[in-house]
């Protein structure tokens, strides 16, 4: 059964097939009950399966991943929403001290598997702490892995592999992209596992590495480009932790240029370390180094200026023209 | 709140508490606090006995962690000398169905749980994390961070509320240990919303042993600990924490409220720790000696013996065999601790995921082939 979604309803069906198919999944977060979310990501979902499957929790972000953890070693599959993603520093205790870790602390006696959904990145006209993109602080964590999705057919379909895995995932969520639209079959089984990253878009000249929101701005940017004859790829990370960065290494040994996009600051990102990881893979292969388009190493700025704050088409065409300049 | 008596027979603080048995070994029948409530313990003879036995066991066991530790054979060791009757007393009122979230000092819940005392030492020693299988045992791991496990175990609860697991004698419910610094941690008063807020099945046992390290109580508090429950919405009771009758008596009908559907019970067992905080720590910079010395005669093993002897329950021949009974335990886990094994160095990347990471399995292979690459050299 095939239907034309948004991302953020590919994300509620997805949280449906999952609730009918684990009576052990659970929902639980602030507002996720009569009001769906502040997103409606969960809109529905209270009223057709209880109030003790999707659980409006008491407003402690510690407390929905802490309590999590213990109900997850009671068996159950928790599904954790954070509001917004600079909301979720009151649970960085329990996800960073507590689920990261406690599979390797009982010797892998007690597995966890919670997945904490955070909508994520900027581009919305928000005040402070509702525009972030954390994601680097949670990948350089071992023992969590971190996904995020693109387009509404993998919203479908990774969050249902989250909640199947029994690792800790967090899941990013492209809240800016909640209503971009896509077909889905609903009926149709995951094309990839999940954590393998997508050649989105075939290309020659130049390899354009991105995720979540910034998927769509790469493909736009490839879109432009080839209207000046210029060919290129692009990959959709989709995991960030593990990263899957084979595709990656083999479309830069044929382009022999890179150019990683994210919202996120550069200092320290995702793009870094995909640059030192391509740079060793892909020494011999490269026109020019790695470049990077990331958000600046400020705090997220006011809402009337952060579409100058993030990556846009400009900015990775000008990050492509730099490679073939060097 | 109860007895009457003067503190200078009962060591009783401001307020009060409940004590069934005082530091000069008299054992009342029962108490009944200002909210009504009646406790009272019901032994025999026999079980008296084996209170005593464990009170006697466990704190021999932790002179000898202390020993290992001074020895250098421990990295580092919480003792728990003075907190014998809290932990005794609170561990042997769980029933078998139920669940403990220890801090990193419930050396003695673990052992009335009938666990291997040896568990822990993996992590004292430094050849593991501490792991074991929470639901096998009954008792979760060891939780460092202080009051993080006061939030997993009100989840834990929540889930017997889901399971249909509560509302009768065979109801399951969960104790949630955690010490008056612990009270100060954002998740402790979190985990009492929840608990409130989701009527969980819970007991929050507070062992109060005065300090956080070297902080006093006072920087904690500017009220009985016992009394925060009133602001979140259910019970709370303060009781001798070197009362071991006392213990059991208020944690067994706490935990059994829990277990009919009656929510949670924040217990404030008044202790004293009388030794440092860890091996690493010198309580000599920060309390006085009339003060430590203050509490020695309160102590939880010395007035349980009195009241055995005073009772004519036990005679020296049954207080010898218990020393020496608890000496070869002691003995067996110092035997066992120096016969732990150090770990294969590559066993550090087991564990780190469920399904596995292939950036893992990378490294692995990478830190084998390093290794590998000495052998056969002379170094």
């Amino acid at each position: 059964m095939s239907e034309t979604v948004s991302l953020g309803k590919a994300l509620n069906h997805g949280l449906r097939r999952a609730l009918e198919n684990d009576p052990k999944v659970i929902i639980m977060g602030e507002d996720v009950g009569k009001l769906g979310g502040v997103f409606r990501i969960t809109d529905g979902l209270q009223k057709d399966f209880g109030d003790d499957r999707v659980i409006d929790t008491p407003l402690a972000e510690s407390g929905i991943v802490g309590t999590a953890i213990g109900l997850a070693i009671r068996g159950y599959r928790p599904v954790c929403e954070i509001q917004f993603d600079g909301f979720v520093f009151p649970a960085f205790n329990q996800i960073v001290a507590q689920v990261s870790k406690m599979y390797y602390r009982s010797l892998g006696n007690v597995r966890l598997p919670i997945v904490i959904r955070i909508p994520y990145g900027g581009g919305i006209g928000a005040v402070e702490h509702h525009s972030e993109s954390p994601e680097a602080l949670f990948a350089h964590i071992p023992g969590l892995k971190v996904v995020t999705c693109s387009n509404p057919v993998d919203a479908y379909h990774m969050i249902q592999q989250s909640i199947d895995s029994d690792d800790p995932i967090i899941f990013f969520e492209p809240k800016r992209r909640y209503w971009e639209k896509g077909t889905v079959d609903l009926d149709s089984r995951p094309a990839l596992a999940l954590h393998a990253s997508q050649v989105v878009r075939d290309g020659t000249d130049a390899t354009v590495v991105a995720y979540g929101p910034m998927v769509k701005t790469a493909l736009d940017a490839a879109s432009a480009a080839e209207e000046d004859g210029r060919s290129l790829e692009v990959i959709d990370l989709r995991t960030l932790s593990p990263l899957d960065l084979g595709p990656v290494y083999e479309s830069v040994r044929r382009t022999g240029r890179c150019v990683v996009v994210h919202e996120a600051p550069g200092n320290l990102g995702l793009g870094s370390e995909i640059a030192a990881r391509v740079t060793e893979e892909c020494f011999y292969s490269l026109e020019s180094p790695v470049l990077r388009v990331t958000g600046y190493d400020i705090p997220y700025p006011a809402a009337r200026v952060e579409e100058d704050y993030l990556p846009d088409l400009d900015r990775v065409l000008d990050a492509v023209d730099r490679t073939f300049g060097w | 709140m109860t007895n009457g008596e003067s503190e200078a027979s009962t060591g009783a603080p401001a307020g009060g508490f409940v004590q069934l048995l005082t530091p000069d070994g008299e054992h009342v029948d029962s108490v009944t606090t200002e909210d009504g409530v009646t406790y009272s313990v019901d032994f025999t003879d026999e079980e008296y006995r084996e209170l005593y036995r464990d009170l006697v066991t466990v704190r021999r066991l932790d002179a000898e962690a202390t020993a290992l530790q001074r020895q250098g054979e421990l990295g580092i060791w919480a003792s728990l000398l003075g907190q014998e009757a809290a932990q005794v007393g609170s561990g042997r009122a769980l029933r078998p169905q139920d669940m403990a979230f220890p801090t990193y000092r419930e050396h003695g819940v673990l052992y009335t749980r009938g666990i291997d005392p040896i568990m822990p030492f993996g992590l004292f020693r430094g050849v593991d994390q501490g792991g074991w299988d929470p639901n096998e045992f009954k008792f979760n791991t060891y939780t460092i961070v202080i009051g993080s496990q006061t939030l997993h175990a009100t989840g834990y609860a929540m889930g017997i509320t889901m399971d249909g697991k509560t509302g009768n004698a065979d109801g399951e419910a969960v104790i949630a240990y955690f010490g008056d610094g612990a009270t100060s941690q954002g998740d402790v008063n979190e985990a009492f919303v929840w608990s409130g807020v989701f009527h969980a099945p819970i007991v929050f046992f507070c062992q109060n042993n005065q300090y956080a390290i070297s902080e006093p109580l006072e920087r904690q508090t500017r009220v009985p600990l016992y009394r925060r429950a009133d602001g979140y919405g259910f019970p709370g009771v303060r009781v001798d924490g070197n009362d071991v009758l006392a213990t059991f008596a208020v944690t067994r009908t706490a935990l059994d409220q829990a277990r009919n559907g009656q929510g949670p019970t924040l217990i404030e067992a008044y202790t004293y720790r009388m030794g440092a905080h860890t091996s690493s720590d010198d309580p000599t910079r920060y309390r006085i000696a009339s003060e430590v010395e203050s509490w020695k005669a309160k102590d939880p093993i010395a007035r349980m013996k009195t009241f055995l002897v005073k009772q004519r329950l036990a005679d020296d021949a049954f207080f010898g065999e218990v020393d020496q009974k608890a000496g070869e335990v002691a003995l067996s886990l110092r035997e066992r601790v120096l016969e732990m094994p150090d770990p294969q160095p590559v066993t550090m990347f087991d564990n780190v995921y469920p399904n596995g990471s292939p950036e893992v399995d990378a490294q692995r292979a990478q830190f084998e082939r390093y290794q590998a690459s000495f052998e056969g050299s002379a170094h």
